[in-house]
């Protein structure tokens, strides 16, 4: 579940920083840096296996940190494939959301698909590109949402971290990290272009969650639900 | 928000959240499925106690691209012509439980009244009471000036449009003709104000509402010296509302002719303004009277583009009011 895709601006890069936090002192770094450049290699050759190629490949980030995601792996797509024009695109869900009657206003994101597309997902090989897959839920949304825009000859989803807790028959088909979580425990994905500091995957065993905290807006995956 | 009555009041923040909710808006409707689930089982009725044909038209399409059911109730043929009060009507609507009412009345306040006298649980969308204000109007106003001034859309507003987040500052805005009865110039010159635009009425004297020295624009007698001195970057047209002239257009200009050569947009003032102006009218338009037919048919005539805007805009307000939990939910979502 990305609960991130909610007023991006709203997150301070200094809500990072763990003294200001009370709750994440507790907090575990599971993947640093060069874990995640690795994941993401991986990820990258296990996309051009799988396919055999990136012939009609189109890799879709779901706001906010997915699309960073989608981002980091078009370039190494393109450097892998020399075929693939390193193209990514934005696909926002919110409108799709099942829980939007349970929650705050949620501010409406950006779908951009890439310019060279005209417009149209038909026929496409349409890889999601996600940072946290939890519940389901987002993805469930993702496709909706997808459905409006054409019809993709395949869809395929990418996650940084599997934390398991599935709601619904959903599954990743690349896999940067399994992480075995208790649901009140959360994981939270930072990466260096949105939220500033150094990427890293952290888990926290916050199970409440202060009043005075955002807890969409760092791009943690546990509390909102 | 709980409610949209009034652009005066309302917060720069929200006007923006308001401006780029309908760039997303607006961005899903050039696909080829135009519908979205947002507001599914959601029920929105459209009460108007006044003629319309582009602001219900523009909320109903709204509605429905959001998957919200669609009830119109208009005072022609209903108990309202039986003597039905607003409050019956609402206690009415209460009853079978609209999620939104859009209401148009001819007495200012009716909209403020409807959302705070108790009678509804309702989101109450303002669209347009008596002489006050028609905020959504003024929100399209707003939106089409921002793509095409700061949003660089060109002239055939096709392109992209770069200005999510911005505002209007720097931008002078001319609004020109019978701002006496207009709710559009009201809700425009609050809302314009608060984005950072600076605006000039135009009007005669007679057209000119008591109490205009409180508004924050300037006010100017004469439309020639406004277009070449002040260069405008943005001309909105009003419509002379004769319906709300007692005793017909005389007792207010001397002719419509004599109106027309004075207040009139034709294409000779159109060629004093600067190369990128826009103008705009709300609509309906009369033709030869505030507008020449080459002025509302020129390229950088945008009145066509409001309109489509307008769906964009009343998508945006009916998501911002309706999708959320109520107002009271802030920091219920930190437990869920």
């Amino acid at each position: 579940m990305n609960p991130g895709s909610r007023m991006p601006e709203s997150s301070p890069p200094s809500s990072t920083d763990p003294s200001a936090d009370p709750s994440i002192l507790a907090a575990r770094t599971v993947l640093g840096e060069a874990d995640i450049a690795r994941a993401l290699t991986r990820i990258a050759h296990e996309i051009v296996e799988r396919n055999k190629g990136a012939a009609d490949l189109l890799l879709l980030g779901i706001p906010t940190r997915g699309v960073q995601l989608a981002r980091r792996l078009a370039e190494r797509l393109a450097e892998i494939e020399p075929a693939f024009n390193g193209e990514y695109g934005t696909l926002d869900v919110t409108m799709y959301r099942d829980d939007l009657r349970r929650q705050p206003t949620r501010a409406v994101g950006q779908t951009v698909l890439p310019g060279s597309l005209d417009g149209t997902i038909d026929d496409k090989v349409v890889v999601l590109v996600d940072d946290v897959l939890f519940s389901g839920r987002t993805i469930r949304a993702a496709l909706d949402a997808l459905n409006d825009l054409g019809r993709p000859r395949v869809v395929q989803l990418a996650a940084l971290v599997d934390r398991g807790h599935r709601e619904l028959p959903i599954r990743a088909d690349y896999v940067g990290k399994n992480l075995p979580t208790s649901r009140s425990e959360r994981v939270r994905v930072r990466l260096a272009d949105v939220d500033g500091g150094v990427d890293a995957v952290v888990i926290s065993a916050a199970s409440t969650t202060p009043a005075s905290m955002t807890p969409a807006s760092t791009g943690e995956s546990g509390g909102a639900r | 928000m709980k409610h949209l009555l009034t652009t005066q009041g309302l917060s720069k923040g929200d006007a923006i959240l308001l401006l780029d909710t309908s760039a997303q808006m607006a961005a899903t409707q050039s696909r080829e499925n135009k519908k979205l689930p947002t507001l599914r089982g959601r029920t929105v009725v459209n009460l108007f106690y006044e003629d319309s044909t582009r602001t219900r038209i523009s909320f109903e399409t709204a509605a429905k691209r959001l998957s919200a059911d669609v009830i119109n109730f208009s005072a022609k043929g209903s108990s309202v012509s039986k003597g039905e009060s607003l409050k019956d009507t609402a206690l009415t609507l209460h009853a079978m439980g609209a999620d939104a009412v859009v209401v148009r009345h001819s007495a200012s306040g009716a909209a403020h009244q409807l959302a705070h006298a108790g009678w509804l649980d309702a989101g109450v969308l303002n669209a347009g009471d008596g002489m006050h204000q028609h905020p959504t109007q003024a929100l399209l106003d707003a939106f089409t000036i921002r793509r095409h001034l700061v949003g660089n859309v060109g002239e055939d507003g096709r392109g992209t449009d770069t200005s999510a987040g911005a505002d209007l500052s720097g931008l002078r805005v001319a609004i020109v003709g019978d701002v006496l009865h207009s709710r559009v110039a009201r809700s425009n010159v609050y809302l314009l104000h608060t984005l950072g635009a600076e605006v000039t009425l135009v009007a005669p004297p007679t057209l000119v509402p008591v109490g205009v020295e409180t508004w924050p624009c300037r006010v100017s007698y004469h439309l020639d010296e406004t277009l070449e001195q002040w260069q405008p970057d943005a001309v909105m047209m009003l419509r002379v509302q004769r319906e709300r002239m007692s005793g017909g257009s005389g007792s207010f200009f001397p002719s419509p002719m004599e109106y027309s050569r004075k207040f009139g947009f034709d294409a000779r003032r159109l060629a004093v303004l600067p190369d990128h102006s826009i103008v705009m009218h709300p609509g309906p338009m009369n033709r030869g009277l505030e507008i020449s037919a080459a002025a509302a048919d020129h390229p950088r005539s945008v009145i066509v583009e409001q309109v489509a805007n307008g769906v964009a805009v009343r998508m945006a307000a009916l998501y911002l009011l309706l999708a959320g939990t109520d107002a009271a939910g802030t920091d219920e979502r930190n437990t869920l």
